[in-house]
């Protein structure tokens, strides 16, 4: 009950932001609502799953530019190339999940990692400059306003990005409360008593790849008209680290927790940068050093992530 | 025509002096200039990050000597990884919400690309970007958009040009950081080479910047027989490729891109004597080169390195261009006078007639001429011949 | 012929840093089944050492041996202080101490260092050896370092009561506790062995690659998928896998797809080899029991 009340003030709190934010703080507004669908499609994947992926960045690229590539050189409206973009997500995930079963935890971490270092690389490749712009990469125009109502750009993405956000985290969480849900955390953690009840291990494994990478297309694509410009470096291994950090340090498998991970990598590394203003000009190397720190530190203060440190603190209010 | 246009030209043709009062645009004010600038302080490209400390020491000191016109200059530097959706989030924050006059020296090809737009739109200069991409020159489409960087097309057409020339029968192999950085230089060769002698190009080879070494590039690019070597590359991989070619006893005419001229940086790790008769296209002043040891300019930058800095600073080519364009903004911000409005600072950017830079060769000076903004067009061939760079043949105007 | 040996050697000697890197990974891994994604950029700091030691004055052997030694002492210290505190926590919890760790010790050696590439002495001067001209010494140095550091290692874990007693406290901790073995203590000096070995890396593969704050970046990737080749539960397959990577990806690159796309393809290639045979080239099939 008092989850529900959680997540209704914050839907309330999300929906009203464009009220009283202004334009760059709606851009950043979005953008964490983009990493939170992007989060809870990797920890579908991994949290509930148990399967390990460094590399969905990948999917996401594949979003992005996808929808870029449909909406820059075929016109398409964007809510026609988003959806598109992100059923080719769908069957990538699909067919990446095939090999994903045939091995563990480490070749699929070693896979996904590989997949996160050549993504740039395979973006620039010069056979596709025609699609994707090579290195320059393609500029998105901005989305008009949403339902024609009388809205600037950045209000029309926030809330086109907010009602995304809960469409997904509604299906998300429908699908985990039933039959599919204890079917992918029994196989995550006694896969082989889950296959001997009669659950299909390999085919809930691979479609929980593809709706992972779904996930991660949709946010992808919706990133790519937020941002209004896609390039490979937007792309990089810096991208598929920072979503799983975001996924363990708000908490594995938790709808909620991904909030939180989508808050902390959208805002902490500024903070990290704010924080060496105050130690001179020389100390502005060492923004990756303090976000380091950080990192290790807030694993500390909450090794079950964020969301995890908020249940046990109710737990014990309680007990209390 | 609005007001706003009306007062550009006005103050263009100089008629009217009466300049916009400085409270009316975002981020002057009686004693303040308030400029904004995005930095990759972390992540991959982190090695860049000494130019935005750079410039920030440089105007702590300007600041510290009285400011520019009674105003001290207030640079917010934001690190955006080299994430071009982190740029534009910082861009909007500066621009947005720290009310910055203008935008200067955002490092890198794809975060400037990013944020163009958004500036154009806005009317918000974005000065000075810290690349030589071609595409950041373009003031017929983005007019608030100017590179600091000479273009990396005009110096590749120059190595063509002096192949050409030199050695009409050569055959070329081509080394490139697989970017918008090495494209372009594929692309200014090819230009200048033409339908004609394409040919001459034998061999591409291109490399990522994750990877450890370029060897097997060089050894594949030897095997081509080519006889005339460019390498377009950055610092770490030109010296693996001039270490290279020379063990591999290649006796190619090696051209080397000026990003990685710097003797102690690139030649000096390559080997001096390995580095021996490279060519490399020239404009500014190499630190390490006795040549600048009593040269006014360079003697400021040290004592400023020294003091602002560390030692290793001096010799560092990233600091140094840094120091170079703070210089040039002091410079321009003066030439603005009291009229600080976002067009005039624009128009005074990118309307030089001949500004000096103490880090800059003797002859090269800021000028941009019509439907280009880049500043830097003047450059000078030279070979390495084992200590320093000796200069040949005249200033060549690209 | 002249060069394909040039791509050859230039890939074995590549390889040869691949290799041993990959033996680090395997020293922790072997002990706690995660791979340290900070290995490469511990590796890379300890080099770091190396070089200001030698710009200080020092010989090539004092600074490489006392290097070897603090970064023992600095994994060991890492190991109790950093990675200790989550050994109950979710696995991932230490993968992203990994991430945070690599992230701090980047951006502290850009800090403390600077970011100019900077060359790095080599004990193998000199003429090629064996007359051989398609390999520098320092390359054959490199091959032979990690040969010898692959047969300490052997020998450390088949003869020594210490590397018996490391291999009891990965493979069963329950019974190793049983029978006297400080268990944490065994996971503390693999990160230190790990550390040491990182750093013998690291100095090999600086003379070649050149030392930068993002030198080990590439070569942890390589080392990655040669020990995941070879079979990471064993040195011998970690090595012989970090070989193969350095001389196909070179061969790849040279002769097959081209530049621009070597990476991928090679990546693509060892992920189909472990489609096929899961355990890796030279590893043991390990069959789980229910």
């Amino acid at each position: 009950m008092a989850s529900r009340l959680a997540w209704g003030l914050a839907v309330v709190f999300a929906a009203s932001a464009p009220f009283w934010m202004s334009g760059y703080h709606l851009y950043q507004g979005a953008q964490v609502l983009i990493y939170a669908i992007a989060l809870l499609g990797l920890n579908l994947l991994t949290g509930y799953n148990g399967q390990l992926s460094l590399g969905h960045g990948a999917f996401f690229a594949i979003g992005g530019y996808g929808a870029s590539i449909l909406i820059v050189k075929l016109g398409l409206p964007y809510y026609v190339a988003i959806p598109l973009a992100s059923a080719v997500c769908f069957v990538a995930g699909f067919l990446f999940g095939f090999p994903a079963l045939r091995f563990g935890g480490l070749y699929l971490a070693l896979a996904t990692f590989a997949l996160a270092v050549a993504t740039p690389q395979l973006l620039a490749f010069k056979r596709l400059d025609f699609l994707t712009g090579g290195s320059e990469g393609l500029h998105v125009p901005k989305p008009g306003p949403l339902l024609g109502l009388p809205l600037s750009v950045d209000q029309s993405v926030y809330w086109l990005c907010l009602a995304v956000a809960i469409a997904l985290f509604a299906i998300a969480a429908n699908l985990l409360r039933g039959r599919v849900g204890r079917a992918l955390v029994a196989i995550r953690d006694h896969p082989i008593a889950a296959e001997s009840m009669g659950v299909d291990a390999a085919l809930y494994k691979t479609i929980c790849f593809g709706i992972s990478a779904f996930y991660a297309g949709v946010a992808g694509g919706l990133d790519a008209i937020a941002v209004g410009f896609v390039s490979p470096e937007s792309f990089g291994l810096a991208l598929s680290l920072a979503f799983l950090v975001g996924i363990v340090i708000g908490g594995l498998a938790s709808l909620g927790g991904v909030i939180f991970g989508a808050l902390f990598i959208e805002f902490v590394p500024n903070y990290a940068d704010q924080l060496t203003v105050y130690f001179g000009e020389n100390a502005k190397a060492l923004p990756g050093a303090v976000y380091g720190v950080m990192m290790i530190a807030m694993m500390a203060v909450a090794p079950m992530g964020i969301a995890g440190l908020f249940r046990s603190l109710a737990q014990r209010l309680r007990k209390a | 025509m609005n007001r706003r246009e009306f007062m550009t030209s006005a103050a263009a043709m100089a008629i009217f002096s009466t300049p916009a009062r400085a409270e009316d645009t975002p981020g002057i004010s009686a004693s303040e200039i308030k400029i904004g600038q995005t930095m990759p302080y972390s992540g991959p490209a982190s090695a860049y990050g000494v130019i935005g400390r750079t410039e920030l020491a440089y105007f702590k000191m300007i600041n510290e000597q009285g400011g520019v016109n009674g105003r001290k200059i207030n640079l917010i530097s934001l690190d955006d990884g080299y994430s071009p959706p982190k740029t534009i989030e910082q861009a909007r924050r500066l621009v947005e919400q720290e009310q910055v006059a203008f935008l200067w020296q955002c490092l890198g090809t794809p975060s400037c690309l990013a944020i163009r737009q958004y500036c154009n739109e806005r009317k918000v200069p974005q000065l000075m970007c810290s690349t030589g991409s071609s595409a950041l020159d373009d003031p017929e489409h983005f007019p608030w958009t100017s590179p600091a960087n000479p273009i990396y097309q005009n110096e590749a057409r120059i190595y063509a040009r002096y192949i050409l020339k030199e050695f009409p029968n050569a055959k070329i192999a081509v080394l490139s950081q697989n970017d918008g950085f090495g494209k372009d230089y594929l692309k200014g060769l090819k230009d200048v080479l033409g339908a004609e002698h394409a040919g001459m190009i034998v061999k591409e080879a291109t490399y990522e910047t994750s990877e450890p070494t370029v060897d097997s590039q060089v050894v594949t690019l030897q095997g081509s027989g080519a006889d005339v070597f460019i390498i377009a590359a950055t610092p770490k991989f030109a010296a693996q490729a001039i270490r290279k070619s020379y063990d591999l006893g290649w006796s190619a005419t090696r051209i080397v891109s000026n990003v990685s001229i710097s003797v102690t940086a690139v030649l000096k790790p390559a080997g001096l004597d390995k580095s021996k008769d490279l060519v490399a296209a020239q404009w500014g002043k190499d630190p390490s080169d006795p040549r600048w040891k009593d040269d006014p300019g360079m003697k400021e930058w040290g004592a400023f390195a020294d003091k602002n800095l560390t030692h290793a600073a001096f010799f560092d080519q990233n600091a140094q261009y840094g120091y170079g364009n703070a210089v040039a903004l002091i410079e321009i911000l003066k030439s603005c006078g009291d009229d600080l409005s976002r067009a005039n600072i624009l128009k005074q950017t990118t309307h030089l007639s001949g500004l000096e830079l103490p880090t800059l060769l003797p002859g090269v000076l800021l000028k941009t001429k019509p439907g280009s903004y880049s500043a830097i067009r003047q450059m000078q061939l030279s070979k390495f011949d084992g200590a320093s760079w000796q200069l040949f043949g005249e200033l060549i105007e690209a | 012929m002249v060069e394909l040996l040039h791509q050859l050697s230039s890939g074995l000697a590549l390889g040869g840093v691949y290799a041993i890197t990959a033996l680090a990974l395997v020293m922790i891994f072997q002990a706690t089944q995660l791979v340290n994604f900070a290995q490469g950029e511990m590796a890379m700091f300890s080099t770091y050492v190396a070089w200001a030691l030698l710009q200080n004055g020092w010989n090539y052997w004092p600074a490489f041996a006392f290097t070897v030694a603090l970064s023992f002492v600095g994994g060991v210290v890492i190991e109790r202080a950093i990675v200790r505190p989550f050994a109950h926590a979710p696995i991932l919890a230490s993968v992203i101490v990994f991430i945070g760790l690599g992230f701090i010790f980047n951006a502290l050696a850009g800090f403390f260092f600077g970011y100019t590439v900077q060359s790095f002495d080599t004990p193998f001067n000199g003429r090629p050896w064996f007359g051989a001209k398609f390999m520098s010494a320092h390359e054959s140095g490199a091959i032979v370092v990690s040969l010898i550091v692959l047969a300490l290692v052997f020998a450390f874990f088949r003869f020594t009561p210490l590397g018996l007693a490391m291999r009891a406290a990965a493979q069963n901790p329950a019974s190793a506790r049983l029978v006297g073995v400080r268990v944490g203590w065994m996971l503390a000096l693999g990160w230190g062995l790990a550390a040491a070995i990182g750093a013998i890396a690291g100095m090999m593969a600086a003379p070649i690659v050149y030392l930068d704050p993002n030198m080990m970046g590439g070569i942890l990737l390589y080392a990655f998928a040669g020990a995941v080749l070879g079979g990471i539960d064993n040195p011998w397959g970690a090595v012989l896998g970090g070989f193969t990577v350095g001389v196909v990806e070179n061969l790849l690159g040279a002769y097959v797809v081209g530049t621009e796309v070597k990476l991928s393809v090679a990546l693509i290639i060892i992920v189909g080899v472990l489609v096929a045979k899961p355990s890796g080239l030279f590893g043991r099939r390990i069959v789980a029991r229910v």
